[in-house]
C-alpha cells in the first residue's frame, strides 16, 4: 500500500510568514448577516433547544426571510418584540418573559434548553437578559435551563453567532474532577454525521474521550479543567475558546477539518497530543484519505486553474483559499473575510500559498468593482449578490450552502468540491440556442 | 412584548425598500447596523431580481457607537450620491438607528447634496411594511408632483389614467399591471403612468396629467391617491378587479368615471369561471368550508370570490392589517363567518385549528399551518415566497386572474368523480386511502400524526376508541376521516362519554350532519 502523505507536498508555492501577511482593511457598506443567523442552524442541531431573540420587527423579519426559506419543519425560534412602550421603559420585561417562555414550553413541552437572544435594540436599550436567564432557569429547574447570549449586529456577523451561543455554554460547563485523564472537546456545529464519522476515527486512534460542543441534547455537558484539549471544528470560535482556555483548557493549533490535507492535520494534532505512534495514524486515516483524495478528483479537473473571488461572510474563507489552492489547484483572487483572528488562523495561514489577497472587513461596493474587474470564473458570496453577479455573466456559489451542508472530513472533501464545481457545470450544461 | 413565530409584515423600512426598489433612478440611504442588509435577499432570491437593489446600509457595529456616527453616516452618505448618481435620495433609520436618536434627514440636509432628498420617518417599533411603503409612496408623491399640471382638455381624445400601488415584492403585481392594463386598453383608455414599479422621479413630476386614479392596491397606495384627489381633484377608482365579479364592477366604474363605455364582449365577461364553476364538475365544491386570511384587500376579494362564485362556504374570514378591520368584520358578519384581526400567527394557527375548513385560502403562513394540520390551501396574499413568482404569466386581478383563482384554488382539493370513486373502491391495492389525490404526489393523509386528535386541542384528553369503532372509521375515506375523527372526539368530550362506541360515531355524524 502506498503511503498517501498528510501533507500535500505537491504544492510547492512559497508560504508567507503568517503573521506578517499584508491584509487589506476594508471598512464601508457591508453585505452580511448578523450573528442571529447562527440560530437557524444550532436549533437544528440541538434538538431540544427554542432560541428566543428579543428584539424588534427586523430581527423577526430576517429570521423568517434568511431561515423560513431554508425551513420546512416547524422552527423553534421566535422573536419576542420590544414594543413602544418595552423600549420607554414603561412595561416590566420580566413578565413579557415569563409570558413568553411560558408559551413556548406548553407549545413545545420537549424543549430542554431555552436561549434568550440579545439583538440590535435590546443591546442599545441595554436590557440584563443574563438575570431574567438565571431567573427562569431557577423557575423551570431542573426540566428546562434558560442561557442568555447576544448576537447583534453591532458586535457579531454571521457566524459569530454561534460562537455567542458556545461561549454561554462553555460558561455552565461543569468543572473536570481534579486528576482527571486527558480529554478532547471539539468546538463548531456538525451534521450528526459528520460527529460520528470523527467519533469513529477517534476512537480507531485511541483518542477519547471526546466529546463535541454543541450536542445533540441538554444534559451529558463535559467537566472542563487542566486536562481538557480543544480542537476548533470551525474558525469562528474565539470567545468560545477564550473562556475554555482561561478554564484550563490548551487549544491545540491546527488548520480545520476542511479538504483531505486539512483534516490529515486537524486529527493528527490530537493524534500528537495523544502520543499516537506514526504507524497507527497512517493506518486508521489511511482509508479516508485515499477515499477523499479519489472523490477530489475529477471535480479537480474541472477546477484546476480556475480563478475564485471570495466575499466575505462565514469566516471559513481563508480555510477554504487553502482546500481551493492546494488541493483543488485553483487561483484564489481576493480572499475576504468578515474578521481575521490572526491565532486562531495561525495554521491556516502558513500553508496558505504567498500571493493570495486577504481583506479584512469590507466595502461591499468596492468589493464588487474589483470582483468586476478580474472577471474570476467562480465568485463565492452571499444570497444578497449572487443574482446581481449572475447577471453580469460571473457564475457564483452561494456561502450560506458551506454552513448548512456536511463539509468537514475526508467523506466530505468531495462533497465540498462539488459544491464549487457544480455552479461551473451547471454553465456548460445550459444551451438556450441562438 | 410580544411573541412572534413568524411575522406577516416586516418593518416599516422594508416597505420603504419595496417602493425605491420597484422605481427607476431612486436610491434609498438606511442608516442601520450591519445585518440589516439582509433585505436584498428578499429582492434577488425571491424576486430573482437581476440587479442589487438600489439601497445602502450605513452598517455601523459597536465602535462606531462611540465615536462619530454622524461622520459615518455622511461619509456613506456622500460616496453613495457619487457612485449611484440617483435622480431622487431616499435617507431613513432603521430600528436601531432610530432608538439610537440619530437624525438621518437632518445629516443629509446639512451636506447640500446635488440630488433631491426625502427624509423618511418611519416608526420602526410602532408601525409595519405596508404602513412603511404607503407612507414612502405618499411623500415621493407629494414632493415631486409638479402641481401646476392638469390633464389636457379631452378634444376626442383617449382618457388617462394612473395604475397607482405595484411595488417589489408585491404578490402578482408584476402581472395584475399586465392584466389591468389590457382591460384599459380594450376600454380604449391609456395608461399615463403604473406608479411605484417602473416609475422614474421625472414620471412622477406628471402625475397631474392624467384624468384619474386607479388604485390597485389600496394598503400602499390609498394615502397618495387620497392627496392626488385633493390636490388634482383626480377621482379615485377603488374597486380592486379581483374576481370575475369584482372585474366586471371595476369595468363599470372605469367606464363611469372615464365616460367611455366598454365593449359588449368585455362586459359579458371574458373569463372561464362563471362556466367552470356552474359545470357539473364543479358541484363537489359546493359547501366545502373555507377559512380566508390575508391582507384586507385580498382577504375580503377572495370571500366574494369563495361565496359567490365557487359556491363555498366561508366559516372564517380573517387580516392581518388592522387599518381596515371595520369593513372586514362587517363582510364577516353578512357572511356568517368568524371574524379574526390579528397579526399573531399563534391565533390564526388556532382560529383555522377550530374552524375545520377543508380548504385555506391565506398566506404562505397559512399555507404552513394547513400543512401541519392536513387541510388543502392556496396562497392568496402576501407575505410572499419564491413561488409566488412563476415564471409564468399568472395576474390575480381581471378575467385571467379569476381563471387564475379557480385553478390554484380548486387544485387541491380532490377532485369530485375522485372523491366518490375513492369510496367506492376502498379496497382497491392501488387506488386506496394511502395513495391520496391523483395529481398530488406528497398529500400527507389525513391520518398521520399532523392530524391526529392531539393537534387541535392539545389539553382536553382524546377518549377512547372501542376496536369496533375505530374498525368502521377506518372505512370513512381518508380525506375526511381526520374531520370525523377530530367531531366524534369533541362530541364525545362534550357529552362525557369515554368510549366512543360505533353508536358514539353515528350519534356525532348525526349531530354534525348540516
Amino acid at each position: 500500500m502506498t503511503v498517501i502523505p498528510v501533507m500535500n507536498e505537491d504544492c510547492a508555492s512559497p508560504v508567507a510568514d503568517a503573521f506578517r501577511r499584508d491584509v487589506r482593511q476594508e471598512r464601508g457598506p457591508r453585505q452580511m448577516f448578523c450573528g442571529l443567523a447562527g440560530l437557524i442552524w444550532l436549533h437544528r442541531k440541538m434538538t431540544d433547544a427554542f432560541f428566543l431573540v428579543v428584539g424588534s420587527r427586523t430581527c423577526a423579519h430576517f429570521l423568517q426571510s434568511a431561515g423560513g426559506v431554508m425551513i420546512f419543519a416547524e422552527p423553534r425560534f421566535a422573536t419576542l418584540l420590544l414594543e413602544e412602550r418595552d423600549l420607554a421603559g414603561l412595561t416590566d420585561v420580566d413578565d413579557g418573559l415569563d409570558d413568553a417562555v411560558a408559551r413556548i414550553l406548553k407549545r413545545r413541552p420537549d424543549v430542554r434548553q431555552i436561549y434568550l437572544v440579545g439583538s440590535c435594540p435590546s443591546e442599545v436599550i441595554k436590557l440584563d437578559l443574563s438575570r431574567a436567564a438565571r431567573r427562569l432557569t431557577s423557575t423551570y429547574h431542573p426540566r428546562v435551563t434558560v442561557r442568555h447570549y447576544a448576537a447583534s449586529g453591532l458586535d457579531t456577523v454571521f457566524t459569530r453567532g454561534e460562537d455567542a451561543c458556545l461561549a454561554a455554554i462553555a460558561r455552565d460547563l461543569p468543572d473536570a474532577a481534579p486528576g482527571a485523564r486527558a480529554s478532547l472537546i471539539v468546538l463548531g456545529a456538525l451534521p450528526d454525521i459528520v460527529e460520528d464519522q470523527f467519533r469513529r476515527l477517534f476512537d480507531a486512534l485511541g483518542i477519547g474521550p471526546v466529546s463535541f460542543l454543541p450536542g445533540k441534547r441538554q444534559g451529558s455537558l463535559p467537566g472542563v479543567g487542566r486536562a481538557t484539549r480543544l480542537l476548533l471544528a470551525q474558525p469562528f470560535l474565539a470567545e468560545t475558546t477564550r473562556i475554555l482556555e482561561a478554564r484550563g483548557a490548551l487549544r491545540l493549533p491546527a488548520p480545520y477539518p476542511i479538504g483531505v490535507e486539512g483534516t490529515s492535520l486537524w486529527l493528527k494534532a490530537a493524534a500528537d497530543a495523544w502520543a499516537v505512534d506514526a504507524g497507527r495514524f497512517d493506518a486508521v486515516t489511511a482509508p479516508g484519505r485515499e477515499r477523499g483524495i479519489r472523490a477530489l478528483e475529477g471535480h479537480a479537473a474541472l477546477l484546476r486553474q480556475r480563478r475564485i473571488f471570495l466575499f466575505p461572510d462565514s469566516e471559513l474563507e481563508i480555510p477554504l483559499a487553502r482546500f481551493l489552492s492546494r488541493e483543488l489547484g485553483m487561483t484564489v483572487i481576493e480572499a475576504g473575510t468578515p474578521y481575521l483572528h490572526r491565532t486562531l488562523m495561525d495554521a491556516e495561514l502558513s500553508l496558505l500559498p504567498d500571493g493570495i489577497p486577504l481583506t479584512e472587513g469590507q466595502d461591499v461596493d468596492r468589493q464588487l468593482d474589483r470582483c468586476r474587474a478580474a472577471r474570476p470564473d467562480l465568485v463565492l458570496c452571499g444570497l444578497g449578490l449572487a443574482n446581481p453577479l449572475e447577471a453580469v455573466g460571473l457564475t457564483t456559489k452561494w456561502s450560506i450552502e458551506l454552513i448548512f451542508s456536511p463539509i468537514h472530513g475526508y467523506e466530505q472533501a468531495g462533497d465540498l468540491a462539488q459544491l464549487f464545481s457544480r455552479p461551473m457545470t451547471r454553465m456548460t450544461a445550459l444551451d438556450f440556442g441562438r | 412584548m410580544k411573541l412572534a413565530i413568524w411575522s406577516y409584515e416586516g418593518p416599516p423600512h422594508i416597505g420603504a425598500i419595496r417602493v425605491a426598489a420597484a422605481m427607476e433612478g431612486v436610491h434609498y440611504l438606511i442608516h442601520a447596523p450591519q445585518g440589516d442588509s439582509y433585505a436584498d435577499l428578499l429582492l434577488t432570491m425571491i424576486e430573482r431580481r437581476r440587479t442589487r437593489p438600489p439601497v445602502t446600509y450605513s452598517s455601523f457595529q459597536s465602535r462606531d457607537l462611540g465615536r462619530d456616527m454622524a461622520a459615518l453616516f455622511q461619509r456613506t452618505l456622500r460616496e453613495t450620491v457619487d457612485r449611484f448618481r440617483p435622480r431622487l435620495l431616499l435617507v431613513g433609520a432603521s430600528c436601531t438607528a432610530e432608538l439610537l436618536g440619530d437624525d438621518p434627514g437632518g445629516l443629509a440636509r446639512a451636506l447640500d447634496l446635488p440630488v433631491p432628498v426625502i427624509a423618511l420617518d418611519l416608526p420602526a417599533n410602532a408601525r409595519k411594511e405596508n404602513w412603511g411603503a404607503a407612507e414612502t409612496f405618499y411623500q415621493i408623491v407629494r414632493t415631486l408632483a409638479d402641481r401646476t399640471l392638469s390633464p389636457p382638455p379631452r378634444n376626442g381624445r383617449r382618457p388617462l389614467c394612473n395604475l397607482l400601488g405595484p411595488t417589489s415584492l408585491g404578490f402578482r403585481h408584476r402581472d395584475d399591471v399586465i392584466e389591468v392594463s389590457r382591460l384599459l386598453e380594450a376600454m380604449g383608455i391609456d395608461v399615463a403612468l403604473t406608479a411605484p414599479m417602473g416609475a422614474s422621479p421625472e414620471d412622477i413630476k406628471t402625475i397631474g396629467r392624467a384624468d384619474f386614479n386607479v388604485v390597485l392596491y389600496p394598503e400602499i397606495a390609498a394615502p397618495a391617491a387620497a392627496w392626488l384627489e385633493r390636490t388634482f381633484h383626480q377621482p379615485r377608482i377603488d374597486t380592486v378587479p379581483l374576481g370575475y365579479g369584482a372585474t366586471r364592477d371595476f369595468i363599470a366604474r372605469v367606464a363611469e368615471v372615464a365616460g367611455v363605455v366598454a365593449p359588449d364582449a368585455m362586459i359579458a365577461g371574458w373569463s372561464n369561471l362563471p362556466w367552470w364553476s356552474r359545470s357539473v364538475d364543479s358541484t363537489y365544491l359546493t359547501g366545502k368550508r373555507v377559512v380566508i386570511f390575508g391582507d384586507t384587500t385580498h382577504a375580503m376579494a377572495a370571500a366574494r370570490v369563495a361565496t359567490d362564485e365557487l359556491g363555498l362556504t366561508v366559516a372564517g374570514l380573517g387580516t392581518y392589517s388592522r387599518e381596515c378591520q371595520a369593513v372586514l368584520k362587517a363582510a364577516a358578519q353578512d357572511l356568517g363567518a368568524e371574524a379574526l384581526v390579528t397579526d399573531d400567527y399563534l391565533e390564526v394557527e388556532d382560529w383555522i385549528g377550530r374552524l375545520r375548513p377543508e380548504l385555506v385560502l391565506g398566506t404562505q403562513m397559512e399555507r404552513h399551518i394547513a400543512k401541519r394540520l392536513g387541510i388543502a390551501s392556496a396562497v392568496i396574499s402576501a407575505p410572499v415566497h419564491v413561488e409566488d413568482f412563476p415564471a409564468r404569466y399568472s395576474p390575480q386581478m381581471g378575467f385571467e386572474g379569476a381563471n387564475v383563482l379557480f385553478d390554484s384554488w380548486t387544485h387541491p382539493l380532490m377532485r369530485g368523480l375522485e372523491e366518490h370513486l375513492l369510496t367506492m373502491f376502498r379496497d382497491d391495492f392501488e387506488f386506496n386511502d394511502a395513495s391520496g389525490p391523483s395529481h398530488l404526489p406528497h398529500a400527507i393523509p389525513f391520518s398521520g400524526t399532523a392530524a391526529g386528535p392531539s393537534s387541535a386541542t392539545p389539553s382536553t384528553p382524546a377518549p377512547v376508541w372501542a376496536a369496533e369503532a375505530e374498525r368502521e372509521l377506518g372505512k370513512i375515506p381518508f380525506f375526511v376521516r381526520g374531520k370525523a375523527r377530530r367531531n366524534t372526539e369533541q362530541f364525545a368530550n362534550d357529552r362525557g362519554i369515554a368510549v366512543i362506541t360505533l353508536g358514539t360515531l353515528y350519534d356525532a355524524k348525526s349531530h354534525f350532519a348540516r
